[in-house]
């Protein structure tokens, strides 16, 4: 145990010299006193934040763009990821399971921004495309996470209104679905804490919201909107993750 | 058969899209644009590009290039991380203050020490790494250089905080024993406290490292180097087929150090 632990040490050391070797990074150069002077100077310029009512205003736009964004996506996702949780829990048989399976996985696993950078081309710049990013993306994860809640259920309730009579359709709406609501919900409110942070960073590409003023802003070195900007997204997440604890400690014990 | 439960679910399924609706104005949400024939054909002749994806020798060889670029971005961004982090971990780590073993001077110069090096931290890691890394490139300029410095400051402030905890929810006994009976900080840390926290240390390290490796593709879209810089290229020139080779070195190389960090906490654990 000992000479494996010696042996990985070696390795990572190995690694991260290779990398930085690789990289061929001057660090003599970024860490020269001009370099320096020119960073401070680059961060001194970001003060004061502006905040005149015009662009408190427009950044409060875009704050609610942003939340907008995140909850109609994630929403969306919900919808869909639950369409194909269905066949995704064999119950279909084996064929649709396997194909919703390979969507979900798919959807999944391409990263949200990329999904923004593609959805750019087919719905236009703007918050549409980074609320089908998002919602593509989320499909994949919620998708998967609520297959595997339906697989979880109890059969019994849905079994017992199937033999006294209930059509198919009506057995799993009465009988499963009241158990698993709660776990879906959940599941989604969960990937909503995550997709409002993320919703602010997708305008990168074009796609609306807060990330995309800050690409602008930054793009016209403003950097004082820039700032302005920063701190409005410090505070979105800072207030979602105050409120996630402050539901979490209430509603769910 | 009636629902006896539709009134109140109808009201409260109104009730909620109602509160959606000025959401779905302001996503400027509209399904609609998606089938515009127009937007359908550009989609279409985009998409019909991705087959079969791009495999001549000189892109994979630039694809390799940027590949590695990627991880060595990663690798040297959470060893700066850890540069960072430790050190400060250290300072906030409160069973390894002095001052608060007993009465005497310090105790409250050594608090208010703490508690800049937290709100640092906290600074660090609450801005996502893709703001940084768009701020770096702005000021270093364009290339790996962004994207590790970005990848380093962000992961400092969450593996200073992680590191913390850990030596605070270990066994602090050890390490307070060896402080009471005079040892210095340093000393009780390597000798009272890293034994116990090590294995937790490395698995979470090699698990921001994945992490990393995910973050370091994204950044390359905001011009910090590596294969998103690629895929961002490709996108901009419409060329699926190199947009779809991308995409599948990039499952590849999730998976490969999905698999590397498993190996990786296997082996230290």
């Amino acid at each position: 145990m000992r000479r494996a632990h010696a042996l990985v040490v070696i390795l990572l050391l190995a690694a991260a010299w290779a990398s930085f070797a690789y990289l061929a990074l001057d660090f003599g150069q970024l860490l020269s006193v001009e370099a320096g002077s020119q960073m401070l100077k680059y961060a001194v310029s970001f003060f004061p934040p502006d905040i005149s009512p015009d662009y408190l205003a427009q950044t409060w736009r875009g704050t609610l763009e942003t939340i907008a964004i995140s909850a109609i996506g994630t929403l969306f996702a919900a919808v869909l990821g639950l369409v194909l949780a269905l066949p995704a829990s064999g119950r279909f048989g084996i064929v649709p399971r396997v194909i919703a399976r390979l969507t979900l996985n798919f959807l999944r696993s391409i990263p949200e921004l990329v999904w923004a950078a593609l959805m750019v081309f087919a719905a236009g710049l703007g918050p549409f495309a980074g609320t089908l990013a998002l919602a593509w993306h989320t499909t994949g994860v919620i998708g998967r996470l609520f297959a595997e809640t339906l697989e979880n259920a109890p059969p019994e309730p849905a079994q017992a209104l199937r033999s006294s009579g209930s059509r198919p359709a009506l057995a799993f709406l009465y009988g499963t679905m009241p158990g698993v609501v709660p776990q879906l919900v959940a599941y989604s409110l969960y990937r909503w804490e995550i997709n409002i942070r993320m919703a602010a960073i997708l305008g990168f590409v074009g796609a609306g919201g807060l990330g995309q003023m800050l690409y602008v802003s930054l793009s016209l070195f403003q950097q004082p909107q820039a700032m302005t900007i920063i701190l409005a997204m410090l505070a979105l997440v800072a207030l979602v993750d105050a409120a996630s604890a402050w539901l979490r400690q209430h509603l769910v014990d | 058969m009636r629902d006896p439960a539709v009134l109140p679910r109808l009201a409260l399924t109104a009730v909620l899209l109602l509160l959606l609706w000025p959401g779905f104005r302001l996503a400027e949400f509209d399904l609609v644009l998606l089938f515009d024939p127009r937007n359908l054909e550009i989609m279409g002749k985009f998409l019909g590009t991705f087959f079969p994806p791009a495999h001549s020798g000189d892109f994979l060889r630039l694809i390799l290039k940027s590949t590695l670029e990627t991880l060595a971005i990663a690798t040297a961004g959470v060893t700066i991380a850890m540069a960072i982090a430790l050190p400060l971990s250290l300072m906030v780590t409160r069973s390894l203050s002095i001052s608060r073993i007993g009465p005497g001077p310090g105790r409250w110069s050594g608090r208010a020490a703490r508690v800049p090096v937290r709100f640092t931290l906290m600074f660090f890691r609450s801005i996502p790494e893709i703001v940084w890394a768009l701020l770096f490139v702005r000021a270093v300029g364009l290339g790996p250089a962004a994207g590790v410095l970005a990848i380093g400051i962000t992961y400092g402030g969450m593996l200073g905080k992680v590191y913390s905890e850990i030596f605070e929810s270990g066994d602090t006994r050890p390490a307070v024993t060896l402080l009471e009976s005079g040892s210095g900080r340093l000393a009780a840390f390597a000798y009272g406290m890293m034994p116990v926290a090590l294995p937790e240390l490395v698995s979470y390290t090699v698990y921001r490292w994945e992490c990393a490796v995910r973050a370091s593709v994204i950044m390359g879209f905001v011009g910090a180097g590596g294969l998103g810089l690629q895929m961002e290229l490709s996108m901009r020139m419409l060329r699926g087929g190199e947009v779809s080779t991308i995409l599948l070195v990039f499952l590849l190389l999730v998976v490969l150090a999905d698999t590397v960090s498993v190996l990786l906490r296997k082996v230290t654990a």
